[in-house]
């Protein structure tokens, strides 16, 4: 198989449509006009890559890369798994950042006005890169839920941001990774941007009992998909053919 | 029943959130320590060829406010037309430009800003030049999916009509949404490129 195709047509359907009015943010900041449709062009099909240089020895380690006299608060975790791509081969190389509040459900950021406390030991982002295999992992501590403006009284399950870097900028993601077993999820309406209950579930990382550190933190694993390339054998055809 | 396919889903796409500079550019929000430089914050050395632009401009929502909370990526070839990506085959790109750059912006004014050079013109997938351009890309509060969208330069018109791309915008009155304008200062070209997510004016957006 070449890798000189394009990446395959977005399922929009799967993914949360622009305008959700119950997300009140995305009423203002929605497109109304049709997208443009563009077959990739090398524009998209190429992307920056980073290598492993770019880190730092904790940059997977929220534990420890903000902490200033002692262990931040909280469930101590190990977050691992997959990049992996729609033709389920593994994405290695893949840059991705992540950045969470702190066990109390706070964030590290000026305009947060939530009432829980800052934790001076957590910083809330981190990074790795995967490896040839397309595998990950970090070390934190697991978020907790907190209100919103948006309801008079929403709150957002925890969960963990992640930005994910493939190979092509066609493939650029952000998403929000949430944790099996909370209640929290299915009320929330940014989750519920996303129309497909399998859509939602395929965000949600399964606690590994298996891959925990005994006596230390518990594991969930987490696996991202990025778009996938067609096969080029029989399609080299000028357009219009 | 059928066989089952070996293929899988892309994950669903969440909004970046009020707080993606967190993890995208935590020294920006005072996050200091963790690592020293943010990602993208800089796409040049002395060394980089070609000639030297800035690209401003604003995200506005549909009520024409700027967005404070957005987060811009920007990915380009180099001055000869090159990606810096082992995808490009075409040739080897300039090494001292990065291609990629990522901003915030800034929290009072709303405006981007970004220190790049100029792009060549690179290939349609028939062969055909398209004209210069920059891929951007938007997510921020309120944006389910990230945004893709291109700017292209006002005084490269002969190209701009030539652009397969722009050709393909049925609308033709909305190209101009695409098409930043430049202005000098001090030998210094800048271009301003203002994105309007919704109303009169609405930026074209791709679904590539
Ligand atoms: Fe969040």
């Amino acid at each position: 198989m070449s890798d000189d195709g394009s990446y395959f047509q977005r399922d929009r359907a799967w993914h949360p449509p622009a305008f959700t009015p119950d997300y009140k943010t995305s009423i203002l900041r929605s497109p109304r006009f049709p997208l443009l449709s563009l077959d990739n062009t090398i524009s998209e099909l190429t992307g920056p890559v980073f290598g492993d240089a770019l880190l730092g020895p904790l940059d997977n380690d929220l534990i420890r890369n903000y902490a200033k006299d002692g262990d931040p608060i909280g469930q101590r975790i190990v977050v691992y798994g997959r990049v992996l791509d729609e033709n389920a081969r593994a994405v290695p190389g893949a840059l991705l950042e992540f950045w969470q509040a702190n066990a109390g459900g706070r964030y590290r950021h000026r305009k947060e006005t939530y009432l829980a406390a800052i934790d001076p030991n957590f910083g809330g982002c981190g990074r790795a890169i995967t490896d040839s295999e397309g595998r990950y992992e970090f070390r934190t501590i697991k978020p907790g839920a907190y209100p919103w403006p948006n309801g008079v009284n929403d709150w957002r399950p925890a969960h963990i941001h992640f930005s994910v870097f493939g190979h092509a900028f066609a493939q650029r993601l952000i998403t929000q990774m949430y944790f099996e077993g909370d209640p929290m999820i299915w009320q929330c309406p940014i989750v519920r941007t996303i129309p497909d209950k399998a859509a939602i579930e395929q965000l949600v990382a399964a606690l590994d009992r298996n891959a925990t550190l005994p006596m230390d933190a518990l594991a969930y694993k987490f696996d991202i998909v990025l778009r996938g390339r067609r096969a080029t054998m029989f399609e080299n055809r000028p357009e219009g053919n | 029943m059928v066989q089952k396919l070996d293929r899988l889903k892309e994950s669903p796409s969440q909004t970046a959130g009020p707080y993606v500079h967190i993890g995208t550019n935590p020294n920006s929000v005072e996050i200091k320590g963790v690592w020293n430089e943010d990602l993208g914050s800089r796409m040049l050395n002395t060394q980089t060829l070609g000639e030297r632009i800035v690209l401003e401009g604003r995200v506005l929502d549909g009520s024409g406010a700027p967005l404070k909370d957005v987060l811009v990526e920007i990915w380009q070839a180099d001055a000869q037309g090159l990606y810096p990506s082992p995808q490009e085959k075409r040739g080897k790109a300039d090494p001292h430009f990065a291609g990629w750059g990522r901003q915030p912006v800034d929290p009072v004014t709303g405006i981007y800003h970004f220190e790049t050079v100029k792009p060549g013109r690179v290939p349609y997938r028939d062969g055909r030049m398209m004209a210069p351009h920059v891929t951007f890309w938007l997510v921020s509060r309120g944006i389910n999916l990230g945004l893709h969208t291109r700017l292209y330069f006002a005084d490269e018109e002969e190209a701009n009509a030539q652009c397969p791309v722009l050709a393909r915008i049925e609308h033709t009155r909305r190209i101009p949404t695409l098409i930043a304008s430049r202005s000098e200062a001090n030998g210094l070209a800048t271009y301003t490129f203002d994105i309007r997510l919704q109303g009169e004016g609405e930026t074209v957006f791709f679904d590539i």
